[in-house]
């Protein structure tokens, strides 16, 4: 749905040169909702506006829903009218919400409508529509001044689905709200795009959206892409930053001559006793140093950091029992490379 | 007395009032212009912007009372003559587009640039985002950016009094100074403080009523008049 290909982009300014993205290639597949995660700075916010080319990409070419955004920017500063017919069709919701103080709700809503021209009694009915749509239907007639920041931000997000689009992009929705406002707003971005097969490519800094929300993700570290997939094959790739962040296991190994392991369960796996399995059947004790369970992606994922005596030479055999479990492991200290090949 | 003040009353409320007119709808786009064509702007024009600006400042910084005497004859074009009420409207209203047009583009500046990318982002074109974000979101700033012209105008109209044009500065420097009819003078003083006060009440009193329809509370903002005064 949304294609990026060697997407870059370089500011300049007063003789100095900043690469915010150095050639980004993005998938997203249509009606996923896809997160690109990174610090300040990592050039996710250039990333999301060189989407509907807010920001003109410096090379690189941005593909949305089989059309070619970048072939309609032209040369000119100024977005031509083929681009911004094309813009009208993908919605986009902001941190800071920017809605306009000086319309009501309902007005607000109605704005995308107007610049599509459409007529006062359509855009009324749409409007109330949408705000029904986001529970704020009673709020038509308020001034965005009057709204807390989750109210805002469904103001927000019923303005950009005015125009039917098909994607929907969130520059740090949710950034400006409270933990349980966070959770609101995600659900119903879940729910939009579940009931109106909205794709929606999102960018956070905060790794629980991505958990809560997204089927895919993308890891972004100054400018570039530097892991990417669906979250079942990030939880499944062995040394995954990713999948290490979006599920955090802690517990320090007790000595020297110790073997920290993680193992990570996810479907069938996780109904099986394998860790007593495990003890029964090489005999030996195995700490637990840390565990949880947890909901990623819509999957129910366990991580268990576990500790087993012996350094990693003489627990090679009860490892490749676990790794026959179908469970995925990964020892701490050892190379990713070397576990990769151990998983094949 | 009574009829020579109620008509210089008048004068000058005429002379202000047309003056006014013509620099807000001179001013308004140019300041508009000022913004949309700096660095960074939705127009973005480098030379158009140093070009617009240097003559907002040097237009500024002339004293009112050369002026009028400098545009004379544009103003014979115009009116058909150089003295009379008419004839002080038109450098009265030069004088004062360039000092609208920067109150009008600080004002301007003063709205979020994410407004601006939404309407972009919803498919917007520069006039849209003129009309439905700057225009709208900057309106309590942009009505006391009119009441401070109408002061400010006020006081250039005392000057106006050199081409013939009366009004009440007028009957304060013949009456006043040089008939040293000390009553009169007082009378004017008394009757431009009036004026000016009703003027800078009704002004604020319409920029809080627009802002408070936008919710927010606190008072309009009035540094802007301060600076003027």
């Amino acid at each position: 749905m949304i294609t990026t290909s060697g997407l870059t982009k370089v500011y300049r300014s007063r003789g100095r040169e900043v690469t915010a993205l150095d050639g980004v290639d993005l998938h997203v597949r249509e009606g996923e909702v896809y997160g690109v995660i990174g610090q300040s700075g990592a050039g996710k916010s250039s990333l999301i506006r060189c989407v509907n080319l807010l920001e003109k990409p410096t090379a690189g070419t941005v593909t949305v829903d089989g059309q070619d955004l970048t072939a309609l920017a032209g040369r000119g500063p100024r977005a031509g009218r083929e681009l911004r017919q094309a813009r009208s069709r993908i919605g986009m919701v902001f941190q800071h919400f920017n809605l306009l103080s000086s319309r009501t709700v309902q007005d607000n809503v109605e704005l995308p409508l107007e610049i599509l021209g459409k007529s006062g009694k359509e855009r009324s009915v749409k409007a109330l529509e949408l705000l029904d749509l986001v529970g704020l239907a009673d709020k038509a007639k308020a001034y965005p001044a009057q709204l807390s920041g989750g109210q805002k931000q469904r103001v927000g997000i019923a303005r950009a689905l005015a125009g039917d689009p098909k994607v929907l992009l969130s520059d740090e929705a949710t950034s400006a709200l409270d933990p349980e406002t966070t959770r609101s707003i995600l659900q119903l971005l879940r729910d939009l795009n579940q009931q109106l097969g909205l794709t929606v490519l999102l960018i956070t800094h905060e790794m629980d959206v991505v958990k809560s929300v997204c089927d895919s993700a993308a890891l972004m570290q100054n400018g570039r892409i530097v892991e990417s997939g669906t979250v079942t094959e990030l939880l499944a790739a062995p040394g995954s930053e990713l999948a290490s962040a979006l599920f955090p296991v802690s517990g320090e190994a007790g000595g020297e001559d110790r073997t920290v392991v993680d193992v990570t369960f996810h479907g069938e796996a996780a109904t099986q006793p394998v860790i007593s399995q495990l003890s029964r059947t090489y005999n030996i004790d195995i700490s637990i140093l840390g565990a949880a369970i947890d909901t990623v992606g819509g999957l129910q994922v366990g991580r268990m950091r576990i500790e087993l005596p012996g350094r990693y030479e003489d627990n090679v055999v009860p490892i490749g029992f676990l790794r026959e479990q179908g469970l995925q492991i990964d020892v701490l200290g050892q190379e990713p490379v070397l576990l990769k090949e151990g998983a094949k | 007395m009574q009829p020579l003040l109620s008509q210089a009353c008048w004068d000058t409320l005429y002379m202000v009032g047309w003056s006014t007119v013509i620099a807000v709808v001179g001013g308004l786009p140019l300041g508009i212009l000022l913004v949309l064509t700096d660095r960074g702007g939705l127009l973005q024009n480098v030379a158009a912007n140093k070009v617009i600006g240097q003559i907002v400042n040097v237009a500024r910084s002339l004293p009112f009372i050369i002026l009028m005497v400098a545009l004379m004859n544009f103003t014979r074009t115009i009116t058909g003559t150089t003295i009379g009420r008419e004839a002080a409207i038109v450098p009265l209203a030069i004088g004062a587009i360039p000092f609208f047009a920067r109150l009008v583009e600080t004002a301007v500046r003063e709205v979020d640039g994410g407004l601006v990318e939404a309407v972009q982002s919803m498919g917007g074109n520069t006039w849209t985002i003129v009309r439905k974000v700057l225009v709208p979101e900057s309106l309590p700033s942009l009505i006391s950016s009119t009441t401070t012209t109408i002061v400010a105008l006020i006081g250039y109209s005392a000057m106006a009094g050199t081409v013939g044009a009366g009004g009440l500065g007028d009957i304060a420097i013949r009456y006043g100074y040089q008939r040293f009819e000390t009553q009169l003078m007082w009378i004017t003083v008394a009757i431009l403080a009036v004026v000016i006060s009703l003027i800078q009440f009704a002004g604020d009193y319409a920029a809080r009523s627009v802002h408070r329809r936008g919710g927010r509370s606190g008072p309009a903002p009035r540094l802007r008049l301060l600076k003027a005064a």
